[in-house]
């Protein structure tokens, strides 16, 4: 099986997979970074959500080959003790239910807000739109994200 | 095993929220309003260098202080990790701060009822564990006093510190070890709801730190030494059967260890439970086993199969016809009968009509379905997701042949349940995997398996007719035409049961190969809008006030003696005033149109008003007041969480949710295919409690069949059409907006 050369959380990894592996199932079950969640597996759920060099994508969606050379941030590399802005966000709004979907909600939007540090709440419905939450934790996602955003600059 | 077992455990953030108190009657919450809690981050402590003792099943308190509270039911979203432990440190009478709440095991003979299902978590426990709570105060106060030499009687305790007279003081810690020696009091004297400390306040999910920094916690996260995983592959369609396989491909993909078939065990376990037919299929499966998931996944594709028909493949034009001829037809079940409906309909100046359609849903857990199972000759490890850990263990060890103290089983954090966790079909294929292949192995489902190998909310019509003599209801006859299984015994007795002289409720069903089964709020999910949607076109057939024509009709059940009446007419007078008070129902300005439902289920009364604005030409649900009497709230922050959930859900669902089915298959396997409400769509959701002393009642379900009904109602008053059928996006003809509304 071929090798890559991929950078996740500040630290190089050399992982040894099959091409057509999902970056998702890199992470998973190779590096053994589980925050990181499988929804749907055709980049329709948001669940696994990543930031690549700073660009929210689906993780599921992504070869080996794409990202190779490429800075990686998993939820688990988003800060230091989870407390990016927009986690503090998360706990003060107390937004999951179940949970499972959140860390690709975070990750959406610390991306988006990275680039739109001051968002309307319809900025934030259209960038979020795109992860879904079974457990339709909607307005507390909307209210965390404008929390961060001012928390943020 | 990964840092699945890891002992340090970050103390979990906490919220105060002291603007909780509002005035008079109604605690009311906004969350655009709500006052900024402060968040407190706690360092992590190594809970594995503390000193504990185990006091009970509950609770374990370490010789400094600390405390850990177990919760005993399984988590799959609705809060119960949380809230549980909750009521057990109030009575306990701890500083919320100072305690660590883990993951009970399943353990039968110390708690009782570890299931996540119809909303009765905190209802049923309520009891169990404030005396849990204040057993544990009542002895450890008994040591300190002993110590002493005084009376019980003259100690006080705060926040896990007992204090006499004298003015000395006793931490809980330093007297653990006599406490947990005396004998457990029978019943002891509980707090006054006044005294809460803990409960009423919010505290944030005590799993957030672990959420947002993505830690595992998750069956889909469960990793052990040496597991190795699975993915099935299942017959394509409803009434296939395996006839033979190739694996040749397969076999020499990477990772691949083995592929294996199961059907065997399962086959015996029917034969001794038939009633688990419909949950799960009887044919033989093929199971490719690999070293990673996407190994897994990869060699499924890879098994060319051969299926033959057992029995007739099934579509939902099928089904339509089937349930129509079913509510046309006489065979019915009576469910409840009062008075006689047949004369009253013949008296009748006025009788109304309609039929109202729903389709099958998948339950779409976020967390695909996946378990753990490790069958050795020692014991057999389960771990995962499932709501109902004690059923599965008795079906695995009747399964096994073994004895149920063999079956150790974790239950993990549940990316959603909806229902479709408690069935388990995934621990009982977990298990007799591992049982052939002799590993620790996890069962994954992909997706597409999860939506087309699923146990589904049943497509279902209801016919409900009414009558109405000298202006006044005299009749009220529901019939549920339903797939596989009928509404359960106490539903025929929620509202309108007893406010109709002459009311029956009668179901009939069909034996479909499909498989189904509960789906969050099983029948009043859909139920809810029918009748709702009804009253209102009644109401308007009498031209009486909607409002008033509901409040009529409850005070014809005030009084009742009959003992079979599930919902308060009282309580759910409040819900209704309170909903017209809130929403400002009758006095919005033009443009907004609005849509009322009351609703029991789940001992909870809850009524919601939609608000519909058209914008760009649709109608669009903009807002949803809702009203809630659950009795005492354990969790604000939780409970408003559940509550709003259900609401979107509900919304969501009755605009969007459809599974079709031809040639019994689903034609729908992913998020692509499938509709789920998402952000731009879900309204914003105002709640208002009622606020009383009752015993609290649950709260993951009974918000989300009204929904359905107010949406319906609101999308009624804006476009002039009545909707009939669910999803309401299937009939966009009656979502569109006279011309004049939208210039006006």
């Amino acid at each position: 099986m071929p090798t890559y050369q991929i950078k996740v959380n500040g630290a190089s990894q050399t992982v040894d997979v099959s091409e057509d592996t999902p970056l998702l199932w890199v992470l998973r079950d190779h590096l053994d970074l589980v925050g990181t969640k499988y929804g749907c597996g055709i980049g329709q759920c948001g669940a696994c959500t990543v930031h690549v060099d700073g660009v929210a994508m689906r993780s599921c969606s992504l070869t080996p080959a794409q990202v190779d050379g490429k800075s990686i941030t998993t939820i688990e590399g988003l800060s230091e003790n989870g407390i990016h802005p927009v986690q503090e966000a998360w706990k003060e709004v107390d937004v999951p239910q179940c949970g499972y979907c959140q860390a690709g909600q975070i990750m959406t939007a610390s991306a988006f807000l990275e680039n739109n540090p001051n968002p309307t709440e319809e900025d934030v419905k259209n960038a979020m739109h795109g992860n879904i939450c079974r457990c339709a934790s909607y307005t507390r996602i909307r209210k965390a994200v404008m929390i961060a955003a001012d928390n943020m600059d | 095993m990964s840092s699945n077992n890891s002992h340090i455990l970050s103390r979990r953030a906490f919220i105060r929220n002291s603007s909780l108190a509002g005035g008079g009657l109604v605690i009311g919450f906004n969350l655009f309003q709500a006052c900024k809690p402060k968040v407190i981050a706690e360092p992590a402590i190594d809970l594995s260098t503390l000193d504990y003792n185990d006091f009970n099943a509950f609770i374990k308190i370490a010789d400094n202080g600390a405390v850990t509270i177990f919760s005993p039911n399984p988590e799959i979203g609705q809060g119960v990790k949380t809230s549980m432990p909750m009521i057990i440190a109030e009575e306990l009478d701890v500083a919320w701060k100072d305690v660590y709440v883990e993951q009970g095991i399943l353990d039968t003979e110390n708690y009782t009822r570890q299931v996540a299902g119809g909303s009765q978590s905190i209802r049923q426990g309520w009891d169990a564990l404030r005396q849990t709570g204040a057993k544990a105060r009542h002895m450890l106060v008994g040591a300190a006093a002993t110590r002493w030499g005084v009376d019980p009687s003259e100690c006080t305790v705060s926040d896990g510190v007992i204090s006499n007279a004298a003015g000395e003081t006793l931490g809980y810690g330093e007297v653990v070890n006599e406490a947990a020696l005396l004998e457990v009091p029978e019943e002891v004297e509980l707090k006054h709801p006044k005294d809460y400390k803990i409960m009423g306040k919010d505290a944030t999910n005590v799993d957030i730190e672990k959420i947002t920094s993505g830690k595992p916690l998750f069956g889909l996260d469960y990793k052990a030494d040496g597991m190795v995983y699975a993915s099935v592959v299942r017959p394509p369609s409803f009434g296939h059967k395996l006839v033979s396989y190739d694996d040749s491909e397969a076999k020499g993909m990477p990772g691949v260890i083995d592929v294996v078939t199961i059907g065997e065990k399962v086959r015996s376990l029917l034969a001794e439970d038939p009633g688990f037919s419909s949950k799960i299929s009887s044919s033989d499966k093929v199971v490719v086993i690999a070293e990673t998931t996407w190994q897994a996944f990869k060699a499924k594709e890879a098994i060319k199969a051969t299926w033959e028909e057992e029995t007739p493949m099934e579509s939902t034009e099928q089904h339509d016809e089937i349930l129509t001829a079913l509510l046309d037809g006489n065979d019915f079940n009576t469910m409840r009968s009062d008075g006689n409906v047949k004369k009253a309909f013949a008296e009748a100046d006025q009788v109304l009509e309609r039929t109202y359609e729903s389709p099958f849903l998948p339950h779409n857990c976020m967390e695909p379905m996946n378990f753990f199972a490790n069958v050795t000759e020692e014991k057999v490890h389960l771990a995962g997701p499932i709501q109902t850990p004690a059923w599965k263990a008795g079906l695995v060890a009747k399964m096994l042949g073994r004895d149920e103290k063999d079956i150790h089983l974790e239950m993990t954090r549940m990316g959603g349940g909806f229902g479709r966790r408690l069935y388990g079909d995934f621990v009982i294929e977990a298990t007799e995997i591992s049982d052939k292949i002799k590993k620790p192995v996890k069962v994954v489902y992909t997706r597409e398996d999860d939506m087309e190998d699923g146990i589904y909310r049943m497509a279902i019509k209801y016919r409900i007719k009414a009558g109405v003599k000298d202006g006044k209801l005299t009749a009220y006859h529901l019939k549920e035409a339903a797939v596989n299984d009928n509404m359960y015994g106490l539903i025929p007795n929620f509202f309108p049961a007893g406010a109709v002289e002459n009311y029956q409720v009668d179901a009939a069903s069909y034996d479909s190969n499909i498989t189904t089964g509960a789906w969050r709020a099983p029948y009043t999910n859909f139920l809810a809008y029918a009748e709702q949607s009804f009253f209102d076109e009644l109401a308007e057939m009498m031209e009486v006030d909607k409002i008033q024509f509901r409040l009529d009709l409850l005070q014809n059940v005030k009084g009742t003696t009959d003992e079979r009446i599930q919902y308060s007419p009282e309580r759910m007078e409040e819900v209704i005033k309170l909903a017209v008070e809130k929403s400002g129902w009758g006095t919005k300005a033009a443009g907004v149109y609005q849509g009322f439902v009351n609703y029991y289920c789940h001992n909870t009364h809850v009524a919601e008003v939609a608000d519909v604005e058209i914008e760009n030409g649709e109608p669009v649900v903009k807002k949803i007041t809702c009203v809630v009497d659950c009795g005492i709230v354990v969790n604000p922050t939780g409970a408003l969480n559940q509550i709003e959930g259900g609401v979107i859900d509900g919304v969501g669902h009755s605009m969007y949710g459809e599974l079709q089915f031809k040639d019994g298959k689903p034609m729908a396997n992913n998020f692509d295919g499938y509709r789920l409400i998402r952000m731009r769509e879900a309204p914003v959701v105002e709640t208002y409690f009622v606020e009383n002393e009752f015993s609290p009642t649950g709260l993951g379900e009974p918000t989300l069949p009204p929904a359905g009904g107010a949406v319906a109602n609101a999308l009624k008053a804006a476009t002039g059409n009545r909707l009939y059928k669910q999803p309401f996006i299937k009939s966009p003809e009656l979502l569109k907006v006279p011309e004049k509304e939208i210039i006006g």
